[in-house]
């Protein structure tokens, strides 16, 4: 910005007085936007409160147990689980993970660009783009955590986990999978001009990899190549590391589930400040 | 308090702001004056440290915006042109949470946003919701929130616009107090009444340039005459009829809509206009005021 190629002509140049000027890190910034979160929180959980209750019983009942039933009688375990509900029990948990994620951090952050304008009104203030997007994050984080809190209960109560151990690497796996698709989406939603892209989103990333990427059927049963594309998805990714946790098969293989989501996170956040920096600080 | 020099601001290959000099001093209330476009929001904005300057040099409160553009914001208080109010909190919520964002402990941002809401008028609001409140009441919020830090300056971009005249001058007496307290206060406006009561010295921008500075005494001093005498005749015949009166003033300006006769007499130079047996439609003889030096500097009245 001040570029000292760039001096005006002739004159010498402005001195700063070097100061020593102590900004805030990101976690006391993330602390001063608590107030403001806490109030969207209280404004929006009846909201969101009952479907997260709600569906994990729908899932259960409907594709666990009435769908499971047929299945579990043609065959004896699905991809390594003993039956169809445990087979698709932590790929419904990730997949919640992701639709929640996504869900916060799309129109939410829409609104806060274009129709309410909040972040111009945050960035007035000594919160700077990284602060406001961590804020943003966290709050979605929170929210992906509480869904996958409520579900991975449910789960509990009709036994799908063996030890809390698994109920535990199964929670985390899924918040895993919140972080890497909410810093991605983010960083679309915080360039996105119009909401038409969201559907764009839902309809060639969010849906497909709901239905094919290994939440509902093994991936093995895909032809090749759509084997080895839904191998690629995040979710993928996320579903296997879930099914290590509640089957408890763990092996190194998870290693690179991990990476490759942790990946995913962090080129996401820096995409994410990126752009929305450009889109507030013209 | 504010230094710039040669200060300029690019979007792409538009130059809104085209290398200014300004110098804002401690405890004045300085102003930016122009029309539409004139790049004043752009200029604030540099100031306010949320948007980085394309070329020249700027200092704000002594530091730098491109490196420390989180510590001053701390130390501002800005009003923005258009109103970034929460509209789903309240007002009382909206000066909290503001004022959280500075890092103010709970109880005291709760003690200054009662005191606000008392010294704006919004007290009996307190836990209305923004979405309900006036065109008026929203701009006095946002400079209530605006405050909310204490901040040594305070920038504000068109405070009035859009307000009925009660709400103005409600406004303006409010200004003029925090200017009493000691609050550095900069604004911009296309008004000259209120450049004219807030403005201890302002400069006029037309183009991203600075036209014109100094207190507005000194620019009707010397861009204009003490006085100005207006004459509206039938439409389309102002030109034709500039010349026959061109003598009784020290200068004459056509607008589409009439004459202006700039004099240090306004009633003498009707007077005359008169004798000549000239029969204006309407006559008026009034002070100069900054829209006549800004009329003069760029041959464009400032609200179109
Ligand atoms: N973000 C932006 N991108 C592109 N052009 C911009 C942007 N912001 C301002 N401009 C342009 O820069 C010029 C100056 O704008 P600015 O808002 O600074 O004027 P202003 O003096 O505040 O006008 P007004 O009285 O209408 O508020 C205008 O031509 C405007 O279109
Ligand atoms: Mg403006």
């Amino acid at each position: 910005m001040s570029d000292p190629t760039e001096r005006v002509a002739g004159r010498a140049p402005l001195d700063t007085a070097t100061p020593e000027v102590v900004e805030p890190g990101v976690a006391a910034m993330l602390g001063r936007q608590l107030d403001y979160w806490w109030t969207v929180f209280r404004r929006t959980w009846k909201g969101s409160v009952v479907s997260y209750f709600l569906q994990p019983w729908l899932y259960i009942a409907a594709m666990g147990l009435l769908l499971g039933g047929y299945i579990d009688d043609a065959s004896s375990g699905v991809g390594g689980a003993p039956t169809y509900l445990d087979f698709i029990a932590p790929g419904l948990l990730a997949a919640t993970a992701m639709q929640v994620a996504t869900g916060e951090v799309m129109w939410p952050v829409m609104g806060a660009l274009k129709w309410d304008k909040t972040y111009y009104g945050m960035i007035a203030t000594p919160l700077r783009v990284v602060d406001i997007v961590a804020g943003h994050l966290a709050f979605a984080m929170f929210r992906v955590a509480s869904a996958a809190v409520v579900f991975v209960l449910a789960l509990a109560v009709i036994g799908i986990f063996s030890s809390p151990l698994g109920l535990l690497a199964s929670l985390g796996s899924a918040l895993l999978v919140g972080l890497a698709f909410a810093t991605p989406v983010y960083a679309f939603s915080a360039g996105a001009r119009s909401e038409q892209g969201f559907a764009l989103i839902y309809r060639l990333g969010v849906m497909p990899m709901f239905l094919f990427s290994g939440a509902f059927f093994p991936v093995s049963n895909l032809s090749e190549p759509l084997e080895w594309m839904a191998r690629l998805t995040p979710l993928w990714h996320g579903v296997e590391l879930c099914r290590m946790g509640s089957l408890e098969t763990w092996d190194s293989t998870a290693v690179v589930h991990v990476t490759y989501l942790l990946v995913l996170a962090a080129l996401g956040c820096w995409f994410a400040v990126r752009r929305l920096r450009s889109r507030l600080v013209v | 308090m504010v230094v710039a020099r040669g200060l300029r601001k690019s979007f792409g290959s538009f130059e809104a702001v085209r290398g200014i000099d300004v110098e804002v001093r401690r405890g004045e209330a300085f102003g930016f004056l122009g029309p539409n476009g004139a790049g004043k929001s752009s200029t604030m904005r540099m100031v306010a440290a949320v948007s980085p300057p394309s070329g020249g040099e700027l200092r704000v409160l002594d530091l730098d915006p491109a490196q420390h553009g989180s510590a001053i914001r701390g130390r501002l208080g800005v009003c923005p042109q258009e109103d970034t109010l929460d509209t789903e909190l309240t007002v009382r919520e909206n000066l909290l949470i503001y004022g959280r964002y500075f890092g103010i402990p709970r109880r005291e941002v709760a003690r200054r946003a009662d005191e606000l809401l008392g010294f704006f008028q919004l007290g009996e609001k307190r836990d209305a919701k923004v979405e309900d409140l006036s065109g008026g009441m929203k701009r006095r919020l946002t400079i209530a929130r605006s405050l909310i830090n204490d901040p040594e300056l305070l920038l504000l971009d068109e405070p009035t616009t859009g307000l009925d005249p009660q709400a103005r001058h409600l406004l303006w007496d409010k200004l003029f107090r925090l200017k009493q307290q000691g609050v550095t206060l900069v604004l911009t406006t296309h008004y000259m009444d209120e450049a004219e009561q807030l403005c201890d010295r302002l400069v006029v921008m037309d183009g991203g340039l600075i036209v014109a500075e100094g207190s507005p005494l000194q620019l009707i001093r010397e861009h204009a005459t003490r006085e100005v005498a207006e004459l509206r005749f039938p439409v389309g015949e102002h030109t034709a009829l500039a010349d026959r009166v061109a003598d009784l003033a020290e200068r004459v300006e056509v607008l589409p809509d009439r004459l202006l006769l700039y004099t240090h007499d306004g009633e003498e130079a009707l007077a005359r206009v008169h004798e000549r047996g000239l029969a204006p439609v309407a006559v008026l003889s009034r002070r100069a005021t900054l829209e006549d030096v800004f009329l003069r500097l760029t041959g464009r009245t400032l609200v179109d």
